[in-house]
């Protein structure tokens, strides 16, 4: 790479020569390639080439070169996943083995399911019901006691493996009907009932004008499910109406749009997601958020 | 900087033969201060979406304004409006300078590519705001803009390349080979990339032809072509006139830019599968895209020694020329950028710096240290140029808008490595019994000192950019020195 095109003048402050062309003044000197960069440009290809027959590489038509170290992408994350498996074995075959209600016994056993469970609800269960299990309009509430199916360690359980209204065919289901879309119940009707629902919203308020005739519209239309004094009934997963927690809101007029055309949440079935022992983690971290009975 | 000071550093020109030429420095003008318009609308677009991550009341509840359809606008704005607008102004002033010829085609030409620009950028933006996106990122207009586009690309493509068939000089200047590199390219990738299915012929909507991993492939050879083409090489063509004229210096390699111009837009094109690894994209495409990008390496790196060699024999001009500051630290973060882009698409690296701050950091330590930093430089220089001002209205406000915009964009890398690198920790974490130790929530909310941080150095890029618009304001409204105002007549052989 010696300087050998000699066309253009000598540039004082170099001492090299221009390649003699110009433009709008621009000249560009003839200097040969920096020996440190071409020979790190080479290396690069040569390591390139290197790593081209180490690993996966050329396509062909159906298939490509594979490399010769044998390495597969698919391969190492499978590895990967059945060594935490791995590690996690003992604990998780353990929390698979005790029964629920004995797993607090066991205080190491204990702790691994709340570290599980704390991080699987995190991620999985923290975006509708909140960070602690508060809740938030549709999405019920965990740490408190306004259960809509239970409470309790086998309740939380089977509302995580098939999920409410999900598509497993053994999901929790409650249907309430949509009195109003449907024609089941007149506008003069639903407006009664609605207003006889407050009661139960707000004990000790003054009642509203409709609530007298809407008790009997409840109970003829209502009770069987949430109860003759709005208590719920959870068999049913029918919510308790006189409750400070409400799932859709806690105004009259969310009380009359459920009445209406009722809004039907979906919660997925998790046993597709997660497997059984972290279910039954994920169960005793819900049920130990506060409301667990 | 005169051309007085080039006689003055270099030997005498031989004397040659050439017609006398009247340049279109009119279009230049007109995208030098889109260039500028375009620049202030994408920094603040930038500093809202910044304090939308921060402050997320900042979404305001609205569709509109929600941070999902404003961060396209801040991409689009900065890297096509500004971007893009610079490129129009700096390489139709290169080429026909260079080529010593006027712009090829009319005015009306000219005209149609400037209005037919703006009115692609305002409706591609607008399009955004009411929900419509391709949601390809840096591609997200719809096909009928795209179809406007390429008809716009055409018609550069024509006016540019034509100034060349035109041109007075025996051979191509090098910053010419870059922005013909990028032209071709870039009409190469938008028609490649953006090959859809309108759902009907009166709806903004389509669907690519391409589906599932083919779809991710194809858009992500666009996507980084597009920074390899639009965001590099076209910049380096910028620099290549630029660096030399504000210092005064010849080029420092003339065969160091062929080869790392043939090795640059070589390897560039092959680079794209490492914004996919560890995805279902197959492991083979992986290792091309990371050995490509780790050959890219000295190609890029050409570049920025032959931008900093430029400069032997005229550092001291760093005193006295802020304008010249902007282009060479510009070369700088060229420098630092395309060292950390072959990095990090080491699977290793990448395996911890994708999806996270880390890959945003990078990107604006381009798009801020490198586009923008060397789009300043030139327009410093050309601004008293094409409006015949004896020079700038204040080189102290340039040596200030210098500072704080550096400060700023160091805030803003700084902030999104720390960001990045704690993000990609988090989410890998383990503790001793096997389990996640962090859920992706608790990550999001550890990033908020950083976002903060990040915001802060946007207002300080945006302020700089503000300065920079009032000092030119005020140059332009300065005494001109033109005898003729009408237009610049370059004489034979001057």
């Amino acid at each position: 790479m010696a300087e050998n095109n000699a066309a253009g003048e000598k540039d004082s402050v170099t001492g090299r020569h221009t390649t003699g062309h110009e433009w709008d003044g621009l000249k560009e000197l003839n200097t040969p390639l920096p020996k440190w960069w071409f020979w790190t440009f080479v290396a690069t290809v040569v390591w390139g080439i290197g790593y081209a027959i180490a690993y996966p590489s050329v396509p062909w038509i159906n298939t490509y070169f594979p490399g010769v170290l044998g390495y597969s992408q698919r391969n190492v994350v499978t590895a990967e996943v059945k060594a935490l498996e791995a590690q996690r074995a003992g604990v998780m075959q353990k929390l698979k083995a005790v029964p629920l209600e004995e797993v607090k016994k066991d205080e190491a056993l204990y702790v691994v399911a709340m570290t599980a469970g704390r991080v699987t609800f995190a991620e999985n269960c923290r975006a509708c019901h909140g960070a602690g299990g508060e809740g938030r309009p549709g999405y019920p509430a965990l740490a408190g006691d306004a259960w809509i199916w239970g409470g309790k360690l086998a309740d939380i359980q089977q509302s995580i493996v098939y999920g409410i209204r999900s598509a497993h065919p053994e999901t929790r289901m409650s249907q309430m009907p949509k009195f109003g879309a449907d024609g089941i119940l007149k506008a003069e009707e639903i407006d009664q009932v609605s207003d006889y629902v407050m009661v139960f919203y707000r004990p000790g308020a003054p009642a509203l004008p409709g609530a007298a005739k809407g008790e009997t519209v409840y109970a003829e239309n209502c009770a069987v499910c949430h109860g003759d004094k709005g208590e719920g009934k959870r068999e049913l997963g029918a919510p308790a109406l006189r409750s400070s927690v409400h799932l859709y809101g806690d105004t009259r007029a969310a009380v009359r749009a459920q009445i209406v055309n009722p809004k039907q949440g979906v919660m997925p079935a998790w046993n597709a997601r997660l497997d059984e022992a972290t279910i039954r983690a994920v169960t005793l971290y819900v049920h130990g958020l506060g409301g667990g009975e | 900087m005169s051309d007085a000071v080039m006689g003055a550093a270099m030997p005498a020109a031989r004397p040659v033969s050439r017609a006398a030429v009247t340049y279109n420095m009119d279009v230049v003008r007109k995208f030098t201060i889109a260039a500028m318009f375009w620049a202030v609308v994408a920094f603040l677009v930038g500093v809202v979406i910044a304090a939308q991550l921060a402050f997320p009341i900042m979404n305001l509840g609205l569709e509109w304004t929600a941070f999902g359809r404003l961060r396209p606008v801040h991409t689009s704005a900065a890297i096509f409006a500004f971007g893009g607008s610079a490129l129009f102004a700096t390489s139709f002033y290169i080429v026909q300078r260079t080529c010593h010829a006027r712009l090829f085609g009319g005015e009306a030409l000219h005209n149609f590519i400037f209005w037919g620009y703006q009115f692609f950028i305002v409706m591609a933006a607008l399009s955004y705001v009411m929900g419509f996106s391709q949601g390809q990122e840096y591609a997200e207009p719809e096909w009928h803009l795209d179809i406007f586009l390429t008809i716009i690309w055409v018609a550069y493509g024509v006016a540019f390349i034509g100034t060349l068939f035109l041109r007075q000089e025996p051979h191509i200047y090098v910053a010419n080979w870059f922005f013909m590199a990028f032209i071709i390219t870039v009409a190469v990738l938008h028609l490649g990339n953006n090959v859809a299915l309108p759902a009907s012929f009166f709806e903004a909507k389509s669907y690519s032809v391409y589906s599932g991993v083919q779809n991710a492939l194809v858009q992500w050879w666009y996507g980084h072509n597009a920074v390899g083409f639009f965001l590099t090489a076209a910049f380096l063509g910028m620099m290549y006139y630029f660096i030399p004229k504000q210092a005064g210096r010849p080029v420092y390699s003339y065969r160091l830019s062929v080869v790392h111009f043939w090795s640059l837009i070589f390897m560039y094109i092959w680079a794209g599968p490492h914004h996919l690894h560890y995805t279902a994209l197959p492991d083979w495409a992986q290792t091309l895209g990371m050995v490509f990008s780790i050959i890219l390496w000295m190609p890029s790196w050409g570049g920025m020694i032959n931008g900093l060699m430029t400069l032997s024999g005229a550092w001291d001009k760093l005193r006295t020329d802020p304008g010249l500051r902007f282009s060479v630290t510009a070369v700088g973060f060229y420098g630092m950028s395309t060292f950390e882009g072959p990095m990090m698409s080491i699977k290793e690296v990448n395996g911890l710096a994708h999806y996270t701050d880390w890959v945003v950091g990078h990107v604006h330590s381009g798009a801020l240290g490198w586009v923008a930093f060397i789009s300043f430089g030139a327009i410093y220089y050309l601004v008293p140029i094409l409006w015949k001002r004896a020079g700038l209205y204040s080189n102290r406000l340039v040596a200030w808008h210098y500072w704080i915009a550096t400060l700023g964009i160091v805030l803003y890398i700084t902030s999104m490595w720390v960001a990045g690198i704690m993000q990609g920790l988090m989410w890998r974490a383990y503790d001793k019994l096997g389990f996640l130790q962090y859920s992706f929530a608790e990550s999001v909310n550890a990033m908020h000192p950083y976002y903060v941080i990040r915001m802060l150095g946007g207002v300080m890029f945006l302020l700089g950019a503000l300065m920079m618009v009032f000092n030119l304001i005020m140059t332009v409204r300065s005494a001109s020195t033109a005898v003729q105002p009408a237009r610049e007549t370059a004489v034979a052989g001057a």
